[in-house]
């Protein structure tokens, strides 16, 4: 009897896990449809420009149809991919990685193809020796991404309002005007306080993330963690005078204290709330957004000072879990060739992590309307050849978030400039365990 | 005796103990079968769900949270009561636990006061009182998220309407962000507008069932308005709002949402203000869990919060058992 009651609920208990299961994995596994059609789903966050590229590959595969997922920012992305990886379960057939979090994701290789084995081999010429370095393996064995765009830095500034605070307006002069963050200090010395209302730059972290890889790119090639993953947050020289820079514009009270893609910074854009902000590439789509149609030919590109650098960039991976492998890895590799990334780069914006893409004309000589006629394509793509790799931990991302809060904090006065960097310190401690 | 219910070696039956009337058996067994199982099978689908979606996360969670489990790094290690021996040394948990608790004393007992006056303003005989009543559940059928982001904007430290106005009235700007005890007032603002009129309904309904004549009774003694309210409505509500402060420590103590959307300011929404200002301890769950890769100490401050949570029904249980109390 006892035994039979046990067996009952199991049967009961297992049917209705299956009906659970059935009900959670019920849409979106795509599957083959009736006539040998075959869906793939692409998940993305922010923007990536390919709308053309899924029409142009849907009409020469007619059997195959693209779905996209898009999230809007990377940290409400963040939390659902991991969901999916972890528990190999409703994961699109090609996902986006981006730097911060492919070191992560990077330990659990064997839960994405390994795309050697789709032919990935001879598509190391089409990428940045760096950028193609990063999707593989420490092993070099396994090839888990390909790379999509890079973001070189520039320097993104209001002209009406450099010409309000008696600065030169044109984009080399104002080029010539930065040379070192220093001299940018300086410069926006002599803006504070000539427009009422405007400050120097958006907030502390911009400038503090285009710094740490600024200078990481030029010092020893890592940031936070050095390349066997223990933190050197206090001991890495790259990550302090990072962190002063910030902390000077702070403490002159040149920033609006605001944190790119928040709310605030978002409604900051439609007014005169700053006038400076440090620009990866992908930057300018950003921009152009929020800032509409208040900011259309008020905004201008120059060099970013303190050298070459680059923020960010991302790479499409295909996870295990998919049921169309190789569909997947022909999608993937169709949309980061050369060609695939130029048409990207001209919906969307974002900078080619191929060279050969960046030296098509239509890349190389695209300027933007939308920054006053910019020659984007030429200052990008300078920057581009220059760049030096930075190595990113598993834990960077909350290593820079945890950092960033202190950067704030000081803004906001909970925290004095003097005790900050020991508070930085103890959070990055804190935030790597 | 024991019966031996083993088949035989040769594969038949076992051996009745008495020889009886097979049919008779049968039914007069089924019969006394239904007479015990039916209820429990009648009352079985609720504890089968609770089973499911309540026991197995519960007992899971707790599983998880003796790991160091990390969802994208696909790390799993046993590792004991650790997690649970830093929850107790870690500052940042305690400091959301008094986040936690600072909004929720802000919230609720605003809440539960107002409501009851509310509700007794709408017990009286009134207009159109249908159109009044069903207007108090309006905050609550709109989405929470809207309301935070309506609020959140309404408590903008430059462009807010609420710094507005108090900058007519010669106040001055709060950072109603960077201020730990104002973010708490903004939070809970959000809270009581959503809840109060619920919390009234339910008290409205309870009202309406204290018999009439209690009143009369009280108004032929000469007992004003306010002393029947304190003397006659408070006690005779004893067990709703009993209720009401139990629902309200448990949503108050998981806390979520509001919160979350109003973290404006900083680039991780679950930081709750860079120096934690207003970071729950759901929010501090979810950033150990989702956020950092770190899903078993997340489980540790699930289980935390559990307790937190029994903790402080019990407290207020007993609390409102003594006040409320005319014995």
């Amino acid at each position: 009897m006892r035994r039979g009651l046990t067996t009952g609920i199991a049967t009961v208990l297992a049917g209705l896990l299956a009906v659970a299961a059935a009900g959670c994995g019920g849409d979106d596994d795509g599957g083959d449809k009736a006539g040998g059609n075959i869906e793939l789903t692409v998940d993305i966050f922010g923007e990536f420009g390919y709308d053309q590229l899924y029409k142009q590959y849907e009409a020469a595969h007619p059997n195959v149809k693209i779905k996209q997922r898009k999230v809007d920012t990377l940290d409400n992305y963040k939390p659902r991919i991991q969901q999916w990886i972890a528990t190999n379960s409703g994961a699109g057939d090609i996902v986006a990685l981006e730097e911060g979090i492919l070191p992560l994701y990077m330990q659990q290789k064997n839960k994405f193809v390994n795309l050697f084995d789709h032919g990935g081999r001879s598509l190391q010429n089409n990428f940045l020796p760096w950028k193609w370095q990063m999707g593989v393996s420490p092993d070099g064995q396994h090839l888990v991404g390909l790379g999509t765009d890079i973001g070189p830095l520039g320097m993104c500034y209001r002209k009406d309002l450099f010409k309000k605070a008696g600065l030169p307006t044109e984009r080399d002069e104002v080029s010539k005007l930065w040379p070192t963050w220093d001299a940018y200090f300086q410069a926006g010395q002599k803006f504070t306080g000539k427009v009422s209302g405007s400050k120097w730059l958006d907030g502390p972290t911009a400038i503090f993330r285009t710094t740490v890889l600024q200078n990481s790119g030029a010092g020893p090639g890592y940031s936070f963690f050095d390349k066997s993953n223990n933190l050197v947050f206090d001991t890495n020289p790259a990550i302090k005078t990072a962190f002063d820079t910030a902390l000077k514009f702070e403490q002159a009270k040149m920033t609006s204290d605001m944190s790119i893609f928040t709310p605030p910074w978002q409604t900051a854009l439609k007014r005169d709330t700053f006038a400076t902000i440090p620009c990866p590439s992908w930057m300018l789509g950003g921009i152009e957004e929020f800032s509409a149609g208040f900011g259309k030919g008020k905004w201008d590109v120059a060099a970013v000072p303190g050298g070459s650098g680059y923020w960010g960039g991302s790479w499409l991976a295909v996870p295990k879990q998919t049921k169309h492998p190789k569909e997947a890895a022909d999608l993937a590799k169709f949309l980061t060739n050369p060609q695939g990334q130029a048409a990207a780069y001209k919906d969307k914006n974002v900078f080619p992590s191929s060279p050969q893409a960046a030296q098509d004309p239509t890349v190389s000589g695209s300027k933007s309307a939308y920054f006053s006629d910019a020659p984007v394509g030429k200052i990008f793509g300078d920057m581009a050849a220059q760049v030096k790799p930075v190595y990113l931990g598993p834990k960077n991302e909350d290593v820079r978030s945890a950092v960033e809060n202190v950067l704030i904090a000081v803004g906001q006065g909970k925290i004095k400039p003097e005790e900050a960097w020991a508070k930085a310190v103890e959070a990055a401690k804190k935030a790597a365990r | 005796m024991s019966v031996d219910l083993r088949p035989t070696r040769n594969g038949g039956p076992p051996k009745a103990a008495e020889p009886q009337d097979p049919r008779r058996s049968w039914r007069s067994r089924l019969a006394r079968f239904d007479l015990k199982a039916s209820p429990y099978i009648f009352i079985s689908p609720f504890y089968l769900v609770f089973l499911v979606f309540g026991a197995f996360p519960l007992l899971y969670t707790l599983w998880v949270s003796l790991h160091d489990w990390g969802l994208a790094s696909g790390t799993r290690k046993w590792v004991g009561l650790d997690n649970y021996s830093y929850l107790l040394g870690d500052e940042d948990f305690w400091h959301a636990v008094v986040n936690t608790i600072g909004i929720f004393v802000l919230s609720t007992v605003p809440q539960l006061l107002l409501a009851l006056f509310l509700a007794n303003a709408l017990n009286r005989r009134m207009r159109s009182p249908t159109l009044f009543r069903i207007g108090m559940v309006a905050p609550l059928i709109t989405s929470t998220a809207a309301v935070a982001i309506v609020f959140t904007q309404l408590f903008d430290r430059d462009f807010g309407f609420v710094n507005w106005g108090l900058d007519l009235v010669g106040i001055g700007a709060i950072d109603w962000q960077g201020n730990r005890g104002w973010s708490w007032v903004a939070i809970s603002a959000m809270v009581n507008w959503r809840w109060i009129g619920y919390n009234a309904l339910i008290y409205l309904a309870a009202m309406q069932a204290i018999p009439k004549d209690l009143y009369e009774a009280a108004s032929i003694d000469g007992a004003s308005r306010i002393r029947q309210f304190w003397q006659i409505t408070v006690p005779m509500l004893r067990p709703t709002i009993i209720f009401t402060v139990i629902i309200s420590t448990i949503g108050g103590l998981q806390l979520f949402t509001e919160p979350v959307l109003f973290s404006v300011g900083t680039p991780n929404r679950m930081d709750g203000g860079p120096v934690h200002q207003f970071q729950t301890v759901t929010m501090y769950m979810f950033d150990n869990a989702f956020g950092h890769d770190r899903y078993g100490y997340g489980a540790t401050v699930a289980w935390a919060l559990f307790l937190l949570i029994i903790v402080f029904s019990l407290l207020n249980f007993l609390f409102v058992r003594r006040t409320g109390g005319t014995k």
